[in-house]
């Protein structure tokens, strides 16, 4: 019985449509058979978020209600505990508490920078052309999801391409505003030009004349990665540079 | 007549609202349906597979094209109960005084209305001839008696069944004009980039319109279908507005903007367009000329605002997505950018677009949208004067970019439901869901406005 849908016809003439909100009120329910076991709930944060390359960060994470605790990337863990992790690149990690109640995924990402890289030697540069060099040394910059300001944790990704690019007064380049899959092409297509735009105020910003910049949205129409998961969504949320031959 | 109606909804509306409440203790999944003639006996209506009236080798493949339209464009109308042709008497009348009433008004087949004709083909030449005949009132029976006459292809054939549904769906839908002839403009990637593609309402006649080899999307068809304004991309050039005419079959000129220039849509006079351009460093709605001149800037809001709707009844208002709280939300405001609005409370809300009575908006929403909600989007209704919302798919999959019949009555969206986005139909009340596209991924399919 419960699970027949109950279908209420309301007379309408002329091709007015009625509607009817769906506003439950609060009615005695007769009380279940037997509770479920609880769910499970699981967080995990990582500190610091942001580290430079070969510098590491811990991860700390909680769980209740669960019997089986895993951390993709580091393997079964106890059901609450912390440890220090060295990602190579921006990593997400995301923890899978199992319970008799269901599970639970959390996740925490940390971005790894190329920090205090020395800057690109000039005399070495002669072997490399520019566009080597561009590609080498501006990295994108990534974004939360639905929004566009450049958060602090991108901000020294922010400094190093200001600096590689005010080295190299000739590169005119593009920055593409990219989006995830999630939710309208047309909206996408808005908040990746903010994005955009974003990334182009803080280089001007950071001294970097705005001439040398075009922006440009691509929306969610030209995704670096396609998997349908948080890890894949955060690649595709971004400013990418482009070199302008 | 009008009083007696009203005291029906009137009451109508005491059951819903009953019913809402003692539907509180039962399980989530349960809905509402309303919509429009939902308890109203629905006219019974049979369509006679037409006959030749020639033994014209051609005529069979044009009456299967022509019989096949005429009962899908009668079931899609959504007014009438069709009598199976499985209940047709083996005796089908092919002209008017041929028709055994009984026959036909008795169980089973038990119909009220019965459409029959006939079709013939000569030289260059197709004919048919349509009647629609009171079958429960012998003494003045007809209806309707139409004839048509096109080239014998099986397209004008499928045409003239559209036309001839039209005219039995005005007469017996009190008065609503039928939406056979309509199209869909539409995105398709099918040739391996997005396209601007063209379709018969009923997903026939697919073809493609822009071949421009990058991104198309946004597709948007004037009023009096002479054109179709959409966006494009170029790396050199950004996102600007396209105008291609149906009429020149090509490229007409609009003007060029800085930034992107995304989500054109008509006014219902055809000498306005609004569209979302961030010429100015911010995506704004600004309204222009059908022409591109006389661009004004009616949104002023940090943050994404895209996705303009007008009110087809009214032509000064016009509906809107804004990111300017945080996730996109539905907005409605007049024409020149005074009294915003905002419609939805919360979650994930895009893709308006306004009723032809002006009355409702359909839109689509993750309603629910946060960490551990269920996600799903979906598309909804929502009374203007009220903001009361109706919830019309509950399918599964991504739903979203509803458009309008021309009669209000229909919608067209996208949906991944089959595991691919597609196009399909349903009633504005969420019935009677049917996939009009399969090859490619379908997108943003735009209604015709007649």
């Amino acid at each position: 019985m419960k699970n027949v849908s109950r279908f209420v016809s309301v007379l309408a003439f002329g091709g007015a449509l009625l509607l009817g909100a769906c506003n439950k009120k609060p009615l005695p329910v007769p009380p279940p058979p037997t509770p479920p076991p609880p769910s499970p709930t699981a967080s995990l944060t990582a500190n610091p978020n942001s580290v430079q390359k070969g510098e590491s960060t811990t991860l700390t994470w909680e769980t209740t209600n669960a019997t089986e605790v895993q951390i993709d990337g580091v393997g079964p863990v106890k059901t609450t505990g912390s440890q220090q992790v060295t990602p190579a690149d921006s990593t997400t990690y995301r923890l899978t508490a199992k319970g008799s109640g269901g599970s639970q995924e959390a996740t925490a990402r940390v971005t790894v920078t190329a920090g205090a890289a020395p800057p690109v030697p000039v005399d070495t540069g002669a072997s490399l052309t520019e566009e080597q060099l561009f590609n080498h040394s501006v990295k994108d910059i990534y974004f939360d999801y639905d929004k566009y300001d450049v958060s602090p944790a991108q901000q020294s990704s922010v400094t190093a391409t200001a600096q590689f690019l005010a080295a190299h007064p000739g590169i005119k380049f593009s920055v593409e505003g990219h989006c995830d899959e999630r939710g309208s092409t047309e909206f996408n297509l808005a908040l990746g030009d903010n994005r955009a735009n974003a990334v182009k105020s803080a280089l001007v910003q950071a001294g970097i004349p705005g001439d040398r910049i075009r922006t440009i949205s691509y929306g969610k129409e030209k995704p670096f990665c396609s998997d349908h998961t948080e890890d894949c969504w955060q690649q595709n949320r971004r400013g990418h540079f482009v070199y302008q031959k | 007549m009008i009083g007696k109606s009203e005291m029906k909804i009137a009451s109508r509306f005491a059951a819903l609202a009953l019913v809402l409440v003692s539907m509180s203790a039962i399980a989530q999944q349960d809905w509402i349906r309303t919509g429009t003639g939902l308890g109203v006996d629905k006219v019974r209506l049979a369509a006679a597979d037409f006959k030749p009236s020639s033994a014209d080798p051609r005529n069979a493949a044009l009456l299967k094209a022509f019989n096949d339209t005429l009962e899908n464009d009668l079931e899609n109308a959504g007014i009438f109960d069709m009598v199976s042709k499985s209940f047709h008497p083996l005796n089908v009348p092919s002209m008017q005084g041929q028709v055994n009433f009984t026959e036909w008004s008795a169980p089973p087949p038990n119909a009220s209305m019965l459409a029959f004709g006939n079709l013939n083909t000569a030289a260059d030449s197709m004919t048919v001839q349509g009647w629609l005949d009171d079958v429960k009132n012998p003494q003045s029976a007809q209806v309707l008696a139409k004839q048509y006459q096109d080239k014998p292809t099986s397209d004008a054939a499928r045409m003239i069944a559209h036309k001839f549904a039209d005219e039995i769906i005005f007469r017996l839908g009190g008065g609503i004009q039928g939406i056979a002839e309509s199209q869909i403009v539409f995105i398709s990637s099918r040739s391996g980039h997005k396209e601007v593609w063209m379709m018969d309402y009923d997903g026939a006649n697919q073809h493609a319109i822009s071949k421009l080899g990058s991104i198309s999307l946004s597709p948007r068809i004037s009023p009096d279908s002479s054109r179709i304004a959409f966006s494009s991309v170029t790396s050199a050039g950004g996102w600007q507005i396209d105008m291609y005419s149906l009429e020149l079959g090509r490229a007409v000129s609009f003007p060029r903007f800085g930034g992107t220039n995304v989500s054109p849509a008509w006014a219902p006079d055809g000498g306005r367009l609004a569209f979302s351009s961030s010429q100015s460093g911010d995506p704004e709605i600004y309204v222009s000329d059908s022409s591109g001149r006389n661009l004004k800037r009616v949104t002023t809001s940090k943050g994404p605002d895209v996705s303009p709707s007008w009110n087809p009844k009214t032509g000064s208002q016009i509906a809107f997505v804004s990111g300017r709280s945080g996730l996109p939300q539905v907005f409605t405001m007049e024409s020149d950018g005074t009294n915003p609005q905002r419609m939805t409370d919360q979650g994930y809300a895009v893709s308006p677009a306004w009723s032809p009575n002006g009355q409702f908006l359909a839109f689509s929403w993750m309603r629910k949208y946060g960490p551990g909600a269920p996600g799903a989007q979906d598309i909804y209704i929502m009374d203007i004067v009220s903001k009361q919302w109706v919830q019309l798919t509950h399918d599964g999959g991504r739903n979203d970019f509803p458009s309008w019949s021309p009669d209000g009555r229909h919608l067209v969206f996208q949906s991944t439901r089959s595991g691919s986005e597609q196009l399909w139909t349903m009633l504005a009340d969420g019935s009677n869901p049917h996939q009009l596209t399969t090859s490619g991924g379908n997108t943003q399919a735009n209604w015709s406005w007649k």
